[in-house]
């Protein structure tokens, strides 16, 4: 049979997109932020104070303080008082009130929120805006629900808090991280000491002023900055009763060690390799989308990402081809533009641990493939790239890359995919694509993951639980289980 | 010389709408400063107004994201909030003491955030995903019945009225409320809450007149799902249900002490839900693929 010719998308015509920047006027930062430490904001007792950079500009845009052990403590210190005296004592319906509070007035701020937390953190704006703002106050509002019906969400099981819970944070996404962390520690009636990341400070300190507006009792919530030695101490304080993390497989490793023998009480949501999979019957144009939206949303710096493509032999050609056009028409550049689909790499750090991947992967033997867009002179950026003919023993299919570069391979039968996408320590997510629904609900049951999404992927709903299995941690964020790490019975 | 008060004019509530009653008849209410109210005597036709109102509002509220129903509850209590000095001071009206009249507004608006809350969180409690011996997988989940027709508490202005239209409404249910005959004044201004919280016309319909003329007509409609009675009168309660019989009416006697904090919970709404189960076949292979 004679291979019908297929036009080729054409993108040299000038169908140029024009500038559509968002405004950053109406956004009030401080030149210097220091520790948000009972209610006030104080000086950190190392007195040091470090830069916080825009990655997409390379500009400095405020100054973090640098907080030590000592400051830590004073931290716990608050934390624990205000458990005792105020926090644990308040009705739960009170509680609550304070919970709504903080959800609304992150709604009403909404705008500021995401501007900072692009210009921190590099995500574009339509991210922030659309995705990581809304949700962040969503996950207030439905936490605030909970605050007074835990004996309904646990019958006979009489749930208590469990005093003061010691939160450290990435920065992928800085501001929903704090809101999953924060909303369900105090709904169920804990109080807080939050790390962010320290690239990511910004949005979490505007936190504190909402969080000091709302009028929450003095050290309720305590939020400190700085590298990764804060967050080591947080962990060794005798004094915190549950230590919560989000971030690398390794550090999860090392805090769950460090922790050994203690009461603490622990949840890890780690890193992630998650098999996305294209069988021949999935509607490819979604399942296109559904790729692109898997590994680039948030620069690929997500936990969940699909980052391992695997494609049914049969469609392989069809999707990679439409992969390829997609990929070109991706725009990639200033974050603050509303068209911008792909922003800058967090930090300058993150960009050489992706392109040393990228060397890794054309050293290993795969065929690299980026897109032809140009990448703006300044700044973290990486263009989008897929890595064709690798295999499962490619170290760019087992290791996470958290950077906008998809791994593709190809299967013939539903086994030879499950064993596949199986066969690796992580198991956060995974993705299907088929028309049919008894094969859906037969990979859900296969998959060794926390959350599947089938012909759809990176949904996020504060309602629905969120989480690993094997090495990519355990506990859960979202919906009535993530209720548990922060209950006692 | 003194300045002459604006006298406010108490309809009824339909469809988003404040319309008199179509009958025009009433009823007189003295109040404590003497003044007397004329409120509107709800007729049949009034009702099955309602219902058309309810109905058509029902397809678009239940379809809501449960999230967007508990901020309209939680925006309602933030109205209710906003207005406690108005309601203070028509619950003394009708007789409340100043102190009792705090606590019934005060418990009111913490009521509604209570319910907002539950709004996104019931259906985590009462569905099930079922074990099914075949390869099925097999899930419940609770969906509102629809139109629920209400006779509010006598005793209570305000309490009585947040306390069922709450549950009814963040379960998806569109209602009919009939107020409380002797305190109705309350409900009509809570009708310009709901009005002006983000509810969709329709949601919430709220009428006033007397339980005696309208219980047979509430439990007789046959577009109606469901119908609460939280009075406990036994020769009503017997019409009701039987007339409920007509088309299998879903009959509530709700006949508490709103006052009582016990008295919230989830079950006020899953009373008025339905459960659906659905079945889906679940392909069989591949499964040796679990090894790690």
């Amino acid at each position: 049979m004679a291979k019908k010719e297929i036009k080729k998308l054409e993108y040299f015509t000038d169908w140029k997109y024009a500038p559509a920047p968002e405004a950053t006027d109406h956004i009030s930062l401080k030149k210097q932020y220091d520790l948000f430490i009972n209610g006030k904001f104080v000086k950190p007792n190392s007195g040091k104070h470090f830069d916080t950079i825009n990655p997409a500009t390379e500009e400095h845009i405020s100054s973090i303080a640098e907080a030590n052990e000592k400051d830590v403590d004073s931290a716990v210190k608050a934390a624990r008082g205000a458990y005792d005296k105020t926090w644990s004592k308040m009705p739960a319906k009170e509680r609550a009130k304070y919970i709504y509070r903080i959800a609304r007035l992150i709604q009403e701020r909404a705008r500021e929120l995401s501007v900072i937390e692009t210009l921190d953190g590099g995500k574009s704006i339509r991210e922030s805006r659309d995705i990581d703002v809304p949700l962040a106050a969503n996950h207030f509002f439905y936490y605030a629900g909970w605050a007074d019906k835990l004996e309904y969400a646990f019958p006979n099981r009489n749930p208590k808090s469990l005093g003061v819970a010691g939160q450290v944070i990435p920065w992928n996404f800085p501001l929903l991280m704090a809101a999953w962390k924060i909303a369900p520690a105090l709904a169920t009636g804990n109080t807080v000491v939050l790390k962010p990341a320290e690239t990511t400070s910004l949005t979490a300190l505007k936190l504190a002023e909402i969080i000091q507006e709302s009028g929450l009792p003095d050290g309720v919530v305590n939020i400190i900055t700085g590298h990764g030695p804060v967050g080591a101490s947080m962990v060794n304080h005798k004094d915190i009763n549950k230590i919560a993390f989000t971030g690398s497989t390794g550090v999860g490793k090392w805090i769950q060690k460090a922790i050994a023998g203690t009461d603490k009480k622990l949840t890890l949501e780690l890193g992630g390799k998650a098999a996305n999979i294209i069988f021949e019957d999935a509607p490819i144009n979604q399942a296109v989308e559904g790729i692109i939206n898997g590994i680039f949303f948030n620069q690929g710096h997500v936990c969940c990402a699909g980052s391992r493509l695997f494609v049914q032999e049969s469609v392989a050609d069809e999707v990679i081809r439409k992969l390829k056009d997609r990929l070109e028409t991706l725009i990639v550049g200033d974050p603050l533009d509303k068209n911008t689909d792909i922003g800058a790499i967090n930090s300058k750090m993150q960009l050489n641990k992706i392109n040393e991947y990228l060397k890794i992967g054309v050293n290993d033997g795969a065929e690299m493939y980026q897109s032809s867009c140009s990448i703006p002179k300044k700044g973290f950026f990486v263009r989008p790239t897929l890595f064709l003919n690798t295999s499962q023993s490619h170290r760019i299919s087992q290791e996470e890359i958290f950077g906008p570069v998809l791994a593709v391979q190809t299967f013939r039968t539903i086994e030879e995919v499950i064993e596949k996408a199986n066969n690796i320590p992580y198991g956060l997510s995974a993705g299907v694509w088929t028309d049919k629904g008894s094969r859906i609900f037969n990979m859900t049951s296969k998959l060794r993951a926390g959350v599947v999404w089938a012909n759809t992927y990176n949904k996020f709903d504060p309602t629905s639980p969120f989480g690993g299995y094997k090495e990519s941690g355990f506990g859960r964020e979202g919906g009535l289980h993530g209720l548990m790490p922060y209950l006692k019975f | 010389m003194e300045r002459i008060e604006v006298l406010k004019t108490y309809k009824i509530f339909i469809g988003g709408q404040f319309p008199r009653t179509e009958s025009g008849r009433y009823y007189p209410l003295k109040l404590k400063n003497n003044m007397t109210v004329n409120v509107s005597l709800s007729s049949r036709k009034d009702f099955r107004n309602s219902v058309i109102a309810a109905r058509g509002a029902f397809s678009g509220w239940s379809a809501r994201a449960a999230f967007n129903r508990g901020q309209i509850l939680y925006r309602i209590a933030e109205m209710l909030e906003g207005r406690k000095e108005q309601f203070l001071e028509e619950l003394k009206q009708l007789g409340y003491t100043a102190s009792s009249a705090k606590k019934e507004i005060e418990q009111s608006i913490d009521r509604l955030v209570y319910y907002a809350g539950w709004c996104d969180k019931y259906q985590q409690l009462f569905s099930a995903v079922n074990p099914v011996a075949s390869s099925h997988f097999n899930f419940s989940v609770p969906e509102p019945m629809g139109v629920v027709a209400i006779m509010a508490d006598e005793s209570t202005a305000l309490l009585g009225l947040v306390s069922v239209i709450a549950p009814c409404i963040a379960g998806g249910n569109t209602c009919i409320v009939l107020a409380s005959e002797s305190k109705p004044t309350c409900a009509i201004t809570f009708a310009e809450v709901i009005a002006t919280s983000d509810v969709p016309g329709g949601v919430v319909n709220i009428v006033t007149g007397n339980r005696k003329e309208l219980h047979a007509h509430f439990s007789s409609h046959m577009d109606v799902n469901a119908i609460i009675n939280c009075n406990s009168e036994k020769d009503f309660n017997k019409t009701i249900g039987e007339n409920a019989s007509l088309n299998v009416k879903r009959v509530f006697t709700w006949n508490k002490n709103w006052a009582d904090e016990n008295e919230q919970g989830p079950y006020y709404i899953t009373d008025l839900q339905e459960i659906k189960t659905t079945w889906h076949p679940i392909e069989n292979i591949g499964v040796s693929g679990i090894k790690y």
